[in-house]
Order: C-alpha cells, then structure tokens, then sequence
C-alpha cells in the first residue's frame, strides 16, 4: 500500500524535477549567452503550450471527453487578463502585481465560461461532444471580433460592430477594439513566471487525478452506468473537470497574451484548438508528462531545424509520425513496456 | 422484518409489458433468487429497482422506506448495490481505485482539500485504503490491489464488482447472473463468496440467475418470471418442482 502512494509521489516529484532542472538549464544557457535570440523568443509560448498541453489532457485523457474548443477557453483568459492590465495600469503601478491578478482573473473568467459552455455541452456525448466545442470555441473568436470595450471618466462602456457605438469621451481610450483586439499589451511574462505558472498546473492537475475527485472523474470516464451505479454525481465530475480544464486555459491565455505587442481575437482559432490536441495525443492521452515532452518537442523543432530550411516541414512531419508509432502502435507499446519492466528489474537488483 | 417490498410494480416500452404487476417480499438476510426464461424481464426488474427505469405504477419500498422514482444515485445512497450480467468496471483503474471508488460516497474530504493536500486528505485516504483491503481480503485479491482491473482473469473480475458494490455499504446487493460465463470450479467458488457475503455482512441478497445448480444451491426463496409476470414464488426445492416453471423453460 505505502509503495504504491509513494510510486505516485516520486511519479509526480520525477516531472517537477524536470521542469524545475529544465529552467536551470535555459538560466544557464542565457547566463554564459549561448543561446540564440529565436529561441529566448520560444521559451514563454514553450510554456503557454505545456500549460494548455496539460490542462486540455484533464478533459480528453482523465475525463475522457474530445473538446475542441481549448483555444475558446484561452482566448476569454488572454482577453480578461489583458483587459485587467491595462485598465488597472494607473491605479496599480507595479506591473507585476498587476500581472499576478490578471492570471487569477483570467482563471476565473474562463473557469466560469467552462462552467457555462459546461453544462449544455456534457450533455453530449462522443462526437457530438467534440463538435459542439469546435463551434463554442469558433463562437467566442467570433463574438470578440466584434466586441468594443472602453474606459473614459464615467466607467467602462461595451458596445459592438463600430468603435464610435462606444459614445466615448475626448479623454476615453478604446481597450478592446473590435478585430484589431488589444494593442500594446504590457510585456510582462517572463519564462520564470512561465514556468511558475507550468508547476502550479502540475501540481493542480497531478493532485486532482490522485484525490477522491480524480478517482470519481476516471471512474465515469471508464464506466457511467456502473460509476452511476454506486452513487457517483457524474454532472458534477464532469463539469468539475471540464471548468478546472478551462480555468487553467485562461492560465495559459494570460501568459501569451502577456508575451505579444498586440493580442488579437483572430489568433485562437481552431488551428490552434487542434494543436493542442495534437500535443496531448502524441504525448498519449491521460499521460500527463507525455503532453509536457510532445508540447516542448513540437515547439522547440521547427526552430531547431532553422538550418535546414528546405527540409523542415519534411523532419517535422516525420517526427509526428514517428512519435504517433511509438505511443500507439501496440507493438511499440509492448515493447517499451517489456523495456520498462527491465529497467525495474535491475533497479531491484540493485 | 421485510428489507425489500416491491408491490404492483409495472412498466411499459411502448406496446411491450415488460413488467407486469411484480410483486416480491425478502426478509432481512436472505438469499433470493428471480429467475425465468431470456427476456423474462428479470433485468428490467434491476433496472426499475435501481432507478434506471422509472416504474409506470408500483412501489418500491427498502427497509421501510420509499425509494419508488428516486434517481440511481439516490437508491444507491439509501442502501441498493449492483452488479451487470456484462461485468462492468473502470477499466484502467487498479483493483484498489475500483473499489476506492465505491467508498466515494462515504469517506468524503472536499476537491481543494485533495488538491492542496491538507491534513483531511492523508486521513481520509489512509482509512479508505485499510477499508478497502479489508473488503479485497474478503474476495480474495488482496494480493492484486495494484492490478489493472481489466488484467484480472474473469472470475476475479466478477469478484472485484461484487467487492466495489460492498464498498458502497448497502442494505440489499443485487448480483445480475453472477455466474455468467464461469466453468464449473470458478461456479463453485462464487457460491462460496455470495454464501460468505451474506454471513459476513449479514446482507440481503436478490440474484438472477440461469445456472440452476448455483440457484438450487444457494437460493432460499425463488420468484419466476415469464412474460413480465410473476409465474410463480415460494420455497426454492417447490417451486424448481413446478410443472408451470419447467414448462415455461422447456415448453410443453
């Protein structure tokens, strides 16, 4: 018994401590300058990608459910968070301050659309599930493409279609503007608040799945009618785990929002949803650490191959290829189980 | 003292009685069987007494009180368990988190207490892993608590769903063909469980069943369903006795 919750422990100490040593190294590698301006410019999105990465495998691998509206989710959490930042600028000096409460802000705010898109959307199943969520996701680029939200001296004003709906004063400032989105966001993220941010999913998500909630959670992805059975509420679980998912997508969208000169609606597309789909089913879905591998593997590669300009779409496909072999082909999964189960034996013999 | 009373319970999918006016008594501690030809509506009957079908008209009362229309959630809280003709268990989760599972409901700490690991978590998870050993003990699998439940061989599968709807403490556990599917040795062997259960746990058990060995050699009591009606019920050795019974198995 006591072997096994501390398999589980050392499991999740085994990805802080890589995350955490990953960080040394990138500390490193800027403190003695050897590395090159591209990928100083990749190590905040790295991280954005780990976070949704991670947070999108709460609902597809532990929940079990296919969404694809995760960019939906990051977009209300970029916006919210943004917004906050600027608004606040005069009143609230201190940016960082400043950028720690737009991350709970833009947590609870998507937490909230994830409770909402929630509760009609787990109402399907399967399929159907998965392309009512592509369409809420496209909904909310949509409606922010449209959206005019101002401040001047009587409060903040909301309007849509055409900035001067707004009715703002001499003095007013349009914050979000329709298409165009947010302009001049406060460069505040940073790769160390990335990585914060990275353990704090981890910890969040890791802990879930191994608490009564995560057990409840798994337990209806793997059966409803028998986890119905004895007594488990599987609205609520799967709400619990979908609106937790959301939550930490907004996470991620205040981070990348943070990192850009100009935050637009456009960029969250479904393009976007399916790549974090593909992170989480190349690292193996319901595998936490294969989502964080598969997110940095993936945004690391195509700068990686800079030099080999002609040939990098080529490489890229074939490692997606090959990495989809290694996770799902039966065979490959045998065999690296057989690998595994040697690695154990020799540790014991030790 | 009666655990179940089902009186006048009916329902209908369409045109099709599935259930007829079912009407059965078990008293507190016994072992009783509801048997009858496929499509007899014995699992219906299941069904109706877990929630999954409202009933049409009847009553449904477990150890005086009321259950009849209340959700499968619910009835499990007021003291019914189940398990499935076709075995029903999460799959991918260990022998211990299936049967954890089942504890859900009463060793309860909150989601942020679990996610920030306070003191309540370590608790609850603590009581909860020596209560479910003791339950595997019972069952025999122990020795399995890590296994993956979708790698243990048949029998024990069956064994480990009668254990996780132990764990939900229920006044009546209803077995749906326990023995579905068993060679003879593996029959026997889960005969000896339910008999055990029932001694241990002083529980109240309704089972359907085909294998009449198992029936003629457990059951106390038996009802016979045919056509969504009570055939016949009464003392086991009678009513296996019954022209009616063997005709509506064997035909004329």
């Amino acid at each position: 018994m006591n072997k096994k919750t501390k398999k589980g422990l050392l499991d999740n100490f085994m990805t802080y401590g890589i995350v955490i040593l990953a960080w040394v190294i990138v500390q490193v590698l800027i403190g003695t300058g050897n590395i090159t301006n591209q990928m100083k410019g990749l190590l905040v999105p790295l991280c954005v990608y780990v976070i949704l990465a991670v947070s999108l495998n709460l609902v597809v691998g532990i929940s079990g459910e296919l969404s694809l509206g995760h960019a939906g989710f990051m977009c209300v959490g970029a916006f919210a968070g943004a917004f906050f930042t600027k608004v606040s600028a005069d009143t609230i000096p201190s940016l960082q301050v400043r950028f720690v409460i737009a991350i709970l802000i833009g947590a609870v705010v998507a937490g909230v659309f994830g409770i909402l898109i929630g509760i009609p959307v787990l109402r399907l199943r399967g399929d159907y599930l998965a392309i009512v969520t592509l369409a809420f996701g496209e909904i909310i680029k949509n409606i922010l493409n449209i959206v005019y939200i101002g401040v001047d001296e009587t409060g903040i004003k909301f309007a849509l279609e055409k900035k001067s709906n707004l009715g703002l004063s001499e003095s007013g400032q349009c914050i979000i503007e329709g298409a165009k989105g947010i302009a001049k966001t406060p460069k505040a993220s940073t790769f160390t608040a990335g990585i914060i941010l990275v353990l704090l999913t981890l910890f969040i998500v890791q802990n879930l799945i191994r608490s009564r909630s995560g057990r409840a959670i798994m337990a209806i992805r793997d059966n409803r009618i028998a986890a119905e059975s004895i007594g488990l509420n599987i609205t609520k679980y799967k709400l619990m785990a979908f609106s937790i998912s959301a939550a930490l997508a907004g996470v991620a969208g205040v981070l990348y929002a943070h990192n850009l000169a100009s935050l637009a609606a456009e960029k969250f597309d479904y393009n976007m949803s399916i790549l974090i789909l593909v992170y989480v089913v190349l690292g193996g879905i319901g595998n936490i650490s294969g989502s964080i591998i598969a997110a940095v593997v993936l945004t690391m590669l195509p700068e990686l191959l800079r030099g080999l300009n002609d040939y990098r779409m080529l490489i890229y496909a074939i490692v997606l290829i090959v990495m989809m072999i290694l996770n799902a082909s039966p065979g490959a999964i045998a065999a690296r189980e057989r690998l595994m189960e040697r690695f154990r034996k020799k540790k014991e013999a030790v | 003292m009666n655990m179940l009373e089902v009186k006048h319970l009916s329902i209908a999918f369409g045109g099709l009685k599935a259930v007829d006016d079912f009407t059965v008594e078990i008293e507190k501690g016994r072992l009783y069987g509801l048997i009858g030809p496929n499509g007899a509506g014995k699992t219906t009957v299941f069904n109706l007494l877990t929630g999954v079908y409202k009933p049409d008209s009847g009553k449904i009362i477990l150890d005086g009180q009321d259950i009849t229309g209340k959700s499968t959630i619910g009835i499990n809280m007021a003291g019914i368990a189940r398990t499935f003709q076709n075995i029903r268990l999460f799959r991918d989760l260990s022998v211990l988190d299936n049967v954890k599972a089942g504890l859900h409901n009463h060793y309860q700490y909150s989601t942020i207490e679990g996610i920030l690991r306070l003191p309540r978590y370590f608790k609850m998870e603590k009581a909860m892993n020596e209560r479910v050993m003791e339950l595997l003990k019972v069952f025999d699998l122990e020795s399995e608590y890590d296994t993956k439940a979708s790698n243990l061989p048949y029998g024990k599968q069956r064994k480990l769903e009668i254990a996780r709807a132990m764990a939900t403490e229920p006044k009546l556990l209803l077995l749906d063909e326990p023995a579905a599917g068993m060679n003879p040795n593996e029959t026997a062997e889960l005969m000896e469980t339910i008999r055990f259960v029932r001694d241990h746990f002083d529980m109240t058990i309704l089972l359907i069943e085909h294998d009449m060995k198992l029936v003629s050699g457990i059951c106390e009591r038996l009802t016979v369903l045919n056509f969504g009606q009570v055939l016949t019920q009464g003392e086991t050795s009678e009513v296996l006795n019954d022209r009616r019974v063997i005709t509506a198995y064997l035909g004329e």
